[in-house]
């Protein structure tokens, strides 16, 4: 058992004017998560600790947070692999609700933008569509996705204006574009190609970075990119 | 606030969307969550669904209907099973059809694998019938059924914690739910409602459920006079990681997997001699539970490897990524090299809200219905897995009782007369909420549900017995005792989960009162319910549904007989 500092920026919007830190003393075993220590606080120490949990494996994205400066799920990080003082902020360019807990409606609203969900109007047939193996990867690094908000809310040109679509946005499109057996490319094409869609992607590689899931969402914009390109040429 | 829908459904897992696709058909839906709808606990299943598909080799619904009546150690209700069974393929492809990104055959066709206690020909050996997307199976179809629900205009309220299920004189009027965010309550008045809130499995120290499983309108309806079904059966998974108790699916076992103890030994071998590690999972818990006590778990500890070295590493990567990533990151291993240190782990909860085949709620064990009020799901007891679920049949079983009561509510709202919730309920709920905001005690709701987990796992887990449960209820009623006291730190209305901590460790402490009474009650031993006085099964006396009912004297059980059209129970061996 090993005594860490739990720094933790709060903010409740019913008593405080602005944020302001708050630390901790937390004593924890190697393999902890840091969710584990936020968990420990809030029943030990401080009930009115405010932070988003559930699956407490990765799976579900609700406890997204900034930690150490970097965007990454408390449930995914080990209190071995942190220094001595580990600090918590709530996801940056989302607005603060409470403590850890930002408002995340905007960030689901981009998805809808994009027609999130499997288009094709031929009449299905009796068994499954065939779609190859091959045809199937295409879409592997997209279909992980669990909307935890990593990637958007380190994404510089998000901070700069919230109209973006950002990497999560893009990524869903892609997942639909490059699925075979998907027959809606044009309609989500127009959208991600858009004012506010994949040309303003500077390639900053941030949401590859956090990317729990390690998605290449960087990627996942080029090839976008790319086929937008190869589909005004063809016209 | 007040709203009026035509469906309510409290829960967006694989059952609330599944339903909620049907019932917009024919009226407005509204989805209640506590999360968000991607959050839900679904998402957080591996290995696949079971459908007699026969892509990968021959197959059958029939098969499939005595595996999982066998499953079930012949407490599930055979009409139920057979209707899963028969519909499971039409399932499945209907699901691609929506989109979920099915792992793939060479043939293109939909992937499938072995799992535990799936057979071909009545038991001879395991048969390939888990139509997975890698391990990521409940991600997958959970997505699918969102976009999809989400197309169809069902409007979503998400971070809303349901406090009360209003049902009066044998009717279901609507559902009063907190706005997380702000905290104020809102009132939404349904012609029909759907109790789709999954599992309660952190009633256990050590479970693979997320967090926000407690159970809360298990507990809701209880107090509402609705019965639960049996209640004493409880699934431990045979694979948690040690000391976390998250799932490793038997998927891993399915590809190649192999259970040894402290000497090395196969020892599923000794237990279930025909399909060794893919036998069902009350089956394997036991023998590892077995193996650990008897001293020969890895080094003499408590707990057992699952070996994956010999399977073939670009099968890992490819059909297990997601098991492999969790085995590196919690415990720094690489399955493809070193074994996984397992233990039983509480996933699933058999019992729950006792419904017909169509979900509707039923209010006693002769079948009387309780008008506007469905349930699908983990949340209900229909019953297809009896004493104990086959692995794949609870994705199963969501979608189609989730499909088939999205359709009879539609039926429903076609007679239904509309409702609307008188104002005591909306003044009942607010007063409960200052009453616990007001406790002056200096008890924590945290320290009492610890308490709570840790003796339900100590006395009431993979195996039972008469000394452990009563001293079980005992604690139990001390610890009821002890909530009177509770006091809440924050009294906030904004984002206020300590509060609500408290209104969901009300419910897990209810469920534990229900689920140890029917486990000190039924004095044989079923499927997951294992007592170690009384080790065999008896049909003559336990072949029967628990049915708890609460009372002014406490919990009262009564019994409903099993379902049996097809296959007549036997010895369980395989």
């Amino acid at each position: 058992m090993k005594q860490y500092t739990f720094r933790i920026k709060r903010f409740d919007p019913e008593k405080d004017a602005a944020p302001r830190w708050e630390e901790f003393r937390v004593g924890m075993e190697p393999v902890e998560r840091l969710l584990d220590g936020l968990t420990r606080i809030k029943d030990e120490l401080d009930g009115s600790l405010t932070f988003r949990r559930s699956c407490a494996h990765g799976i579900c994205g609700s406890c997204a947070m900034k930690i150490n400066g970097r965007n990454r799920l408390a449930c995914q990080t080990l209190v071995k692999d942190m220094p001595e003082t580990i600090v918590f902020e709530p996801l940056p360019a989302f607005r603060v609700v409470k403590d850890l807990v930002v408002d995340m409606e905007g960030f689901f609203g981009k998805n809808e933008q994009v027609l999130p969900y499997l288009i094709n109007d031929e009449p299905p047939p009796e068994r499954e569509r065939l779609q190859s193996s091959e045809d199937q990867h295409r879409i592997l690094q997209s279909i992980t996705c669990i909307l935890c908000g990593c990637c958007t809310s380190s994404c510089p040109v998000y901070w700069a204006d919230k109209d973006y679509l950002g990497p999560a946005g893009i990524l869903k499109a892609a997942r639909f574009i490059m699925d075979s057996r998907d027959t809606a490319t044009a309609e989500r094409l127009k959208t991600i190609t858009g004012e506010q869609g994949i040309w303003r992607c500077h390639s900053i590689y941030n949401c590859v970075d956090v990317c729990p899931k390690e998605i290449d969402v960087t990627g996942h914009i080029s090839r976008m990119k790319r086929l937008a390109i190869r589909k005004k040429l063809r016209s | 606030m007040v709203h009026f829908f035509d469906t309510v459904i409290i829960g967006s897992g694989l059952a609330g969307l599944r339903a909620s696709i049907e019932a917009s058909k024919h009226g407005t839906v509204a989805i209640l969550t506590k999360l968000y709808p991607t959050r839900s606990h679904s998402t957080a299943a591996q290995g696949g669904i079971a459908a007699a598909l026969g892509n990968e080799e021959p197959d059958s619904p029939e098969w499939h209907f005595y595996d999982t009546a066998k499953g079930s150690d012949f407490l599930g209700d055979q009409d139920a099973i057979g209707i899963m069974c028969d519909d499971a393929i039409r399932t499945v492809i209907e699901l691609e059809h929506m989109g979920v990104p099915f792992s793939r055959t060479a043939e293109g066709r939909i992937a499938q694998r072995r799992f535990g206690g799936h057979t071909r020909d009545f038991g001879a050996a395991p048969v390939r019938r888990a139509c997975y997307s890698a391990d990521r199976t409940g991600h997958a179809i959970l997505f699918a059924l969102f976009e999809q629900s989400h197309r169809q205009e069902v409007k979503f309220f998400p971070e809303f914690h349901v406090l009360d299920i209003v049902v009066e004189d044998g009717r279901c009027s609507g559902v009063i739910a907190l706005e997380i965010e702000t905290g104020e309550l809102h009132v939404f008045n349904a012609r029909a409602t759907l109790v789709a809130s999954g599992g309660y499995g952190r009633v256990y120290a050590t479970t693979s459920n997320a967090i926000a499983s407690t159970g809360d309108c298990l507990g809701i309806l209880f107090d509402a006079g609705i019965p639960l079904e049996d209640m004493e059966f409880f699934q431990f998974h045979p694979t948690g990681l040690y000391g976390l108790g998250i799932l490793v699916t038997e998927g891993a076992r399915g590809e190649g997997g192999i259970l040894r103890n402290g000497r090395g030994e196969r020892f599923m071998e000794a237990y279930a001699p025909t399909i060794k590690d893919l036998a069902p999972r009350d089956m394997v818990s036991r023998a590892i539970m077995t193996e650990i006590r008897e001293g020969r778990g890895i080094g003499g500890r408590d707990f057992v490897h699952l070996d994956l070295t010999g399977v073939d590493r670009a099968i890992i990567a490819e059909r297990l990524p997601e098991i492999s990533t969790f085995c590196k990151i919690y415990m720094g291993l690489d399955p493809s090299e070193s074994p996984i240190p397992v233990v039983p782990t509480a996933h699933y909860a058999m019992g729950g809200i006792p419904t017909d085949v169509d979900g509707r709620v039923l209010k006693d064990e002769k079948g009387a219905v309780c008008e506007g009020l469905f349930a699908a799901g983990e949340c209900a007891c229909v019953s297809v897995h009896g004493s104990n679920r086959l692995g794949c049949n609870s994705l199963l079983d969501t979608v189609v009782f989730g499909r088939r009561a999205g359709m009879a509510i539609s039926d429903f709202l076609g007679k239904a007369e509309r409702s609307e919730i008188k104002r005591d309920f909306p003044e009942k709920a607010r007063a409960g909420i200052c009453g616990l905001c007001a406790g002056a005690g200096d008890e924590q709701a945290s320290s009492i549900r610890a308490e709570i987990r840790k003796i339900m796992m100590e006395e009431c887990s993979v195996f039972r017995n008469e000394e452990g449960l009563k001293s079980l209820a005992v604690e139990l009623k001390t610890l009821r005792e002890r909530t009177g006291w509770i006091r809440i730190k924050d009294q906030g209305k904004v984002f206020n989960t300590e509060f609500l901590e408290a209104v969901e460790l009300r419910n897990l402490l209810a469920l534990s009162e229900v689920i140890a009474l029917s486990a000190l009650t039924r004095k044989e031993s079923r499927g997951a319910h294992s007592r170690e006085d009384f080790p065999k099964r008896d049909d003559r006396k336990w072949l029967k549904h628990t049915f708890a009912f609460k009372s002014e004297e406490g919990v009262k059980l009564r019994y409903k007989p099993v379902t049996i059209t097809r296959f007549q129970p036997e010895e369980r061996k395989y």
